[in-house]
């Protein structure tokens, strides 16, 4: 595989749930070293993709493939997909209450990197160096899972998962929203030592803000379940300056807003 | 420290292929009675046992008072009706012990292949264990140290013997013979038990513990267990049960009675994992069991700690009275049900003293196309000034064929009592299954992580040994139950 083969292509992917079409044929490619952003108005269906990409049970592909690491992901369960090396910063994470940070993150690790392949003393060191990189209070190593945490540490805490777990791509969704300023650079600076010529990453987002942090080689609009718009940075500021409704008309489709 | 001499091994991983792994039959020649139960009977199994007269009386009287008495229908089980007359009452292994008191082979490789080593060269460190056959005491470890401290522990029947006057003064005072169907049916033919005694002021160095086994087909288990701990005294006792794997039903009615005098604390753990059944609801053991405590004095504890994930059926309501002042009484469970099974139980505080304060935390798991209840009762006498109560149940669904009641009761006659209530009921949630399964750890043990969460309020209350066999159990069991 050459340094620049697709290891993660999205062909003509439709999705559903409960019968209502949220994907409706997406393309978008990402090679290594690449970092992409996605943005587009509510409900075109950017929070869909990511969770279909991973493999939400809810959501039913109709058509399409997800290319990854050489194969159509598709037919893998969600965590055969971590496996190969695809992380989800989730949106909303759900809390796993009586299961340790260090526990959870542990059984995760030997998951990803084979059963006894850390040692549990060098594992507890890189999350303490990891933890105080995301300027994160040590206490959080025994406290349960995302139980009783405010949204920023959630967030720190999605962040910190994707460290110990080394994705070569991740997609963030909407990582970004509701944090403050300051969680925002740490989230950012969280994600930006990751980011290497080895590593794919794709940001969903809302707000252009993020990515004043995290610095998009290409930038996507999805409306209505299709990619209506790629470009480079300059597509960043176009958007943040004029809005989505320009591309939805140059794309020619209705669209709910 | 190896796992075999520090931990009751409960579970190994070579268990793993097998669904039920205790569902041998041992090949030991029974010293039996025939079956049914009339006058002669309970006198013939009190005969067996060489015990007093008052005890032959004590077993006729509640012999009699079961006769009058109908079987409980309230609770949310159903099953046929038993026939008492096709039951055996009494069935002893007949060679315990060889030529030089070593315990029988056969009897021993039984234990052993349980986990429950009850040969002097490989007792368990830090556990003392009773180990009862049937209707028999196999064996009693750790004796000598025990007696050094004046700690009895022992088989009810040698209890009986040995020191019939304790026995005869706490017998049947926390549970009366009466009481309820199945605690009269076991007051007339209980056959075996231990026997615990911990002296004023003592701290039991180890943790005391019962294993049983029902052997025999056809066969009832009746055991009977009284733990007394004198002012200040402190033990901790664990019980464990298994049985053979068969298709009939078999009946497993015990009495367990806890007294605590003043300033006294008593600590009671259950793993029970009693044959179940097949997926068709076929065979398994009736757990029919009344287990109550008694905080005598003032300042004493009991706590129950029970994890049941066995038996067809279950009805077990273990309680605690608190009469003495500043009483506490604890009740912490997780119950697990899966095929056909169906489990009936919770607790009963009844507080009487005042300051007196009980924690119920209740935790149900049901999958596959069981049934499984939580009852309980908080009652609150008058002279109850200031009592607390916290319960806590939460229900688990796991799959859409399998259903988790709760039936709380509270009676509060003094209007100074605190009582919280919070109770859940929950599908195991897609959102927590996803998010686990998307850090690479597939759905078996994504399953069983977030289980073991749900469980750890209760976990962690079973010492510590004990608790890394329960989580162990619990994941065995969840492996069929998931997809």
């Amino acid at each position: 595989m050459s340094e620049k083969t697709p290891f993660f292509e999205i062909r003509n992917l439709h999705a559903k749930t409960e019968d209502k079409a949220i994907l409706k044929g997406v393309n978008l490619t990402i090679l290594p070293g690449e970092t992409h952003a996605l943005m587009g108005p509510n409900g075109s269906g950017k929070s869909t993709l990511s969770n279909v990409i991973m493999g939400h049970p809810a959501y039913e592909v109709t058509d399409g493939e997800v290319i990854f690491q050489g194969q159509n992901i598709l037919e893998l369960d969600p965590d055969a997909r971590a496996r190969l090396g695809l992380f989800l910063a989730f949106q909303y994470p759900v809390a796993i209450p009586g299961i340790s940070v260090a526990k959870f993150l542990k059984s995760a690790a030997d998951a990803r990197f084979g059963q006894g392949t850390i040692k549990p003393a060098q594992f507890i060191k890189q999350l303490r160096e990891d933890m105080k990189f995301l300027e994160m209070s040590e206490a959080f190593i025994n406290r349960f899972l995302n139980d009783g945490f405010s949204g920023g540490e959630k967030k720190r805490m999605e962040i910190l998962q994707m460290l110990t777990l080394k994705p070569v791509l991740a997609v963030m969704d909407e990582t970004d929203s509701g944090l403050d300023i300051d969680a925002l650079r740490i989230v950012s600076k969280g994600v930006n030592r990751m980011v290497g010529p080895n590593f794919g990453l794709l940001v969903i987002t809302h707000y252009e803000r993020i990515l004043r942090y995290i610095a998009p080689s290409h930038l996507h609009v999805l409306i209505d379940g299709q990619v209506a718009m790629s470009g480079g940075p300059d597509l960043v500021k176009e958007v943040e300056k004029n809005g989505y409704d320009w591309i939805r008309e140059k794309f020619g489709k209705e669209v709910l807003v | 420290m190896s796992d075999t001499d520090t931990t009751f091994k409960l579970e190994t991983d070579s268990a793993l292929v097998q669904e039920y792994k205790y569902g041998f039959v041992s090949d030991v020649e029974a010293d039996e009675l025939p079956k049914g139960l009339n006058e002669d009977i309970v006198r013939a199994i009190s005969a067996k046992k060489k015990e007093p007269e008052w005890m032959t009386e004590w077993r006729l009287k509640a012999f009699r008072r079961w006769q009058k008495k109908e079987y409980p229908r309230w609770a949310k089980v159903q099953y046929p009706p038993i026939d008492y007359q096709d039951i055996r009452y009494y069935s002893a292994p007949k060679n315990t012990l060889k030529s030089g008191g070593e315990v029988d082979p056969e009897l021993a490789k039984t234990f052993e292949k349980l986990g429950i080593p009850i040969e002097e060269r490989n007792h368990l460190a830090g556990v003392a264990v009773d180990a009862v056959f049937d209707s028999m005491s196999i064996a009693t470890t750790h004796r000598e140290m025990l007696a050094e401290k004046g700690i009895i522990f022992c088989s009810m029947s040698e209890a009986l013997q040995h020191h019939p006057d304790l026995v005869r003064k706490y017998l049947g005072t926390v549970v009366p013979p009466g009481d309820n169907f199945y605690a009269a049916l076991n007051s007339a033919v209980f056959s075996d038990g231990s026997f615990c005694f911990i002296p004023k002021g003592v701290r039991c160095p180890v943790e005391l513990s019962t294993y049983f086994r029902i052997n025999a087909r056809d066969t009832g288990q009746f055991e009977r267990t009284l733990i007394v701990a004198e002012e200040g005294a402190y033990v901790s006792y664990i019980e464990g049960c298994t049985a053979p794997q068969r298709d009939n039903n078999q009946l497993h009615a015990a009495v367990v009675e806890l007294i605590a005098l003043e300033g006294a604390q008593i600590k009671y753990s259950t793993v029970q994992n009693w044959y179940a059944g097949d997926e068709n609801g076929q065979g398994g053991i009736y757990n029919f069991v009344t287990k109550r405590g008694h905080c005598r004095g003032a300042n004493s504890k009991i706590s129950w700690t029970q994890v049941e994930v066995g038996a067809a059926i279950t009805w077990k309501y273990p309680s605690v009275i608190l009469e003495g002042d500043n009483s506490v009484g604890e009740f912490y469970s997780v119950a697990f049900t899966n095929k056909k099974m169906q489990a009936d139980t919770g607790t009963k505080m009844v507080h009487i003293g005042k300051n007196t304060s009980s924690t119920i935390i209740s935790k149900g798991i049901s999958a596959g196309e069981s049934a499984n209840s939580y009852r309980g009762l908080v009652r609150v006498l008058p002279s109850a000034l200031n009592a607390r109560n916290h319960t806590c149940c939460d229900s688990m669904l796991i799959g859409d064929t399998c259903s988790a009641n709760t039936y709380p009761v509270i009676e509060a006659e003094t209007s100074t009592a605190i009582i919280e209530h919070e109770a859940t009921t929950s599908k195991i949630s897609e959102e927590q299954l996803f998010y686990v399964q998307s850090r690479g750890i597939d759905e078996e043990s994504a399953t069983s992580l977030i289980v073991n969460g749900f469980c750890k309020d209760v976990f962690k209350e079973l010492p510590l040994e004990f608790s890394v066999e329960a989580i162990k159990l619990l994941e065995l069991k969840l492996e069929h139950s998931v997809g």
